[in-house]
């Protein structure tokens, strides 16, 4: 008898268009939630009062004159991939091959810089570093592109399978170039001459990488929101046979877009090594090309936003391994926090997206029957 | 100079995580779900029973049950993975968010969890011990099957691992069994190739995409248990699982979705992962890295071939990766 099916307690439905304020406060409100939890679960962890722990995480990242730097740095990095994964995701081209990407771009830096250090001019020498890593990262992203465009090979796999074996081959390097002999690294390059090092902008050593990457944002913004090569990219992610309809060139443009990317991240990996790290490690990228998709994503390819969501991740994580530093814990305390705080920025999405209806006015209506 | 009878038992203990990862990840792509998690989801399960069997191993003082000393951290080990696969349904399906994007978080967010543990857990419960070094409950994990010393060849190929590997290869046919020829695995494969018409047949695709999810989690998270209980000797060592979460993701594709080829993909990974150590090449240490290279070559090469050929049936769950709205049109 009650087997008649009942209205659910909720009710979910597509919204129409949300206003932006609206979206951003759905998205400010999903922040601060987010933070809320990573603040119970750093008092949990250390005992800190939850206030303190914000002010842990704001001296951690704006404490010092060179904190900021270092956050700067750091955040200009993530940036740089984000706006590298961007086109290729707009495309929806699930390009996990970011890491790699920029690796093999310090390897071709640091191996020009090692093998040229003081045989040529240093200025032909950083462009020659410039063109060679933005051309290796373009490779790298563009060899998948062409299966991808060719024979629809998955691209998730083949990107994320070219991130190791760009990794095994600076593995393979580092033993070669490895100074001192037996310490399994490869120590600061050029350091006596600095022969292909960038210059820096007076006394600041991180403020040219900052600047080039801020350059190429708002470049990258420009070409994917006026330029017709951009809204290519747009029509084909939305839908391939309509793209093919109305005589865009889908592979082509798959594999156009795939070199620009590989070649934003080449770009980042030549900053690194010859901006700012002077060294080469199978870790530089450290986990980067898979946080700046998320960047990428949740920003929803809007690159001034993806300055706020890096610059967020970068100072919580920051701040996060201050904490963990100071009480004895495992760096990876922030990796936590990042995750909480995705989560929160993810499912922030659905509320903008669709609207739950709650089951109303049941017992008026019971008593009515 | 190869020594295969070495070689075997070696590759053998390295195909389980993958095996395990794989079944995992097979059963809830399937379902339409693409969890890239997966490498997330294996490090909390390490890192649950370690914290199971810590918390025991302490209370106790070595003095251990026999079949609490296995059961606790495998429950712990289940419970987190099915937490991680809750979160990952929960968002994925309910909050229909993008399924690469959570489960790349979800990796951060499970590599985080299992390292900051991993690194903390002695200063977090105060206890005096210099590491974490679960060695009594690892022998209950790693104890051999009956005759493993006493019958030569034979017991050291297919009787010297732990119950967890067994259990792997039984897993995996079990699930090869169900998505084959049950009525629950054809509902499964609907679900997974198109949910419309599924959700038209009358099939809950709710409940089938979190409980293969859910299922898929918790058997990916029993390879980071076996990793560290069994492999590793019960001694948890940070970012040590590695990448093994991914090559798990790749062996999906590379056995086209059938768990039961799985087992020898497995196998055949995880030959490629150690030959280097076995390829003699003298003090040429770079050279090793470069052979280091090779499953993820060999993943690459037949990605291409499998792209090539283009069969229908060698083709992903038609739904893969999208999330599912009844009213969507």
């Amino acid at each position: 008898m009650t087997k008649k099916s009942r209205e659910p307690l909720i009710h979910i439905t597509k919204r129409k268009e949300m206003s932006w304020q609206g979206a951003w406060a759905i998205r400010l409100i999903c922040i601060a939630a987010a933070l809320m939890v990573c603040a119970v679960i750093t008092t949990a962890a250390t005992g800190l009062a939850p206030a303190s722990v914000f002010g842990g995480v704001l001296n951690g990242a704006f404490g010092s004159p060179r904190k900021i730097w270092v956050l700067g740095k750091e955040s200009a990095v993530l940036l740089c991939i984000a706006v590298a994964m961007a086109p290729s995701f707009r495309m929806r081209f699930w390009n996990l091959g970011g890491e790699g990407q920029v690796i093999i771009g310090t390897l071709i830096t640091s191996a020009l810089m090692i093998y040229l250090g003081d045989k040529i001019p240093n200025a032909v020498l950083i462009a020659m570093c410039l063109v060679g890593s933005v051309a290796a990262g373009a490779v790298w992203a563009g060899v998948p592109a062409f299966f991808k465009a060719r024979w629809n090979t998955n691209e998730t796999l083949f990107t994320l399978m070219m991130n190791y074996v760009a990794i095994q081959l600076v593995a393979y390097f580092i033993i070669i170039w490895e100074s001192p002999r037996g310490s399994g690294k490869v120590g600061i390059i050029n350091q006596s001459t600095s022969a292909g090092w960038l210059p820096s902008i007076g006394p600041f050593k991180y403020l040219l990488n900052i600047l080039v990457v801020l350059l190429v944002t708002v470049l990258m913004y420009i070409y994917l929101q006026y330029s017709k090569q951009g809204y290519e990219i747009a029509v084909v992610g939305e839908s391939q046979s309509t793209a093919r309809y109305v005589g865009i060139k889908v592979d082509r443009v798959i594999i156009r877009t795939l070199l620009i990317s590989g070649g934003v991240c080449g770009l980042c990996g030549f900053l690194m090594v010859a901006g700012t790290d002077h060294t080469i490690t199978t870790t530089l990228a450290g986990g980067r090309g898979f946080l700046g998709v998320l960047v990428a994503w949740l920003a929803q390819f809007n690159p001034l936003a993806m300055v706020l969501v890096s610059l967020l991740l970068c100072v919580l994580s920051r701040g996060a391994g201050e904490i963990s530093t100071s009480f004895g814990l495992n760096q990876s305390f922030c990796d936590i926090l990042t995750g909480v705080i995705l989560f929160f920025i993810i499912a922030s999405e659905f509320f903008i997206h669709y609207q739950l209806h709650f089951r109303k006015g049941e017992k008026k209506e019971a008593s009515h029957v | 100079m190869f020594d295969l009878v070495a070689f075997i038992p070696r590759a053998v203990v390295q195909a389980i995580p993958l095996l395990y990862g794989c079944t995992g990840e097979t059963l809830s792509e399937k379902a339409g779900v693409l969890n890239l998690g997966i490498p997330g989801v294996m490090y909390v399960g390490g890192i649950c029973g370690v914290i199971g069997s810590f918390l025991y191993e302490q209370s106790t003082g070595g003095d251990v049950n026999a079949f609490l000393v296995v059961a606790i951290p495998l429950l712990s080990c289940l419970l987190g993975s099915l937490l991680m696969g809750l979160l990952f349904s929960v968002l994925t399906i309910t909050l229909r968010a993008n399924q690469n994007v959570v489960g790349l978080a979800m990796t951060t967010f499970g590599v985080g969890v299992g390292n900051f543990f991993g690194g903390s857990l002695i200063k977090l419960t105060g206890s005096a011990v210099p590491s974490i070094a679960l060695s009594t409950t690892s022998g209950y994990f790693s104890r051999t099957l009956p005759f493993a010393k006493s019958a030569g060849v034979f017991g050291k190929l297919f009787l010297s691992y732990g119950f967890l590997a067994y259990l792997a290869i039984l897993l995996a046919v079990a699930a090869g069994y169900l998505l084959k020829h049950t009525r629950i695995g054809l509902h499964l494969r609907a679900v997974g190739e198109n949910p419309a018409t599924a959700d038209a047949a009358g099939i809950d695709i709710t409940r089938y995409k979190y409980l293969s999810t859910c299922i898929g989690c918790m058997i990916a998270g029993l390879g980071g248990l076996y990793y560290v209980m069994d492999y590793a000797s019960g001694v948890w060592s940070n970012d040590a699982f590695g990448d093994r979460g991914w090559l798990a993701i790749a062996l999906v594709i590379f056995t086209l979705w059938r768990p039961h080829v799985a087992i020898f993909a497995s196998f055949l990974f995880a030959g490629l992962y150690i030959l280097y150590l076995f390829i003699p090449t003298g003090t040429n240490l770079a050279v090793k890295e470069l052979y280091k290279m090779l499953p993820y070559v060999v993943t690459i090469i037949v990605l291409i071939i499998t792209g090539m050929r283009n069969k229908r049936e060698n083709q992903p769950p038609a739904g893969l990766g999208l999330p599912y709205f009844r009213e969507d049109r």
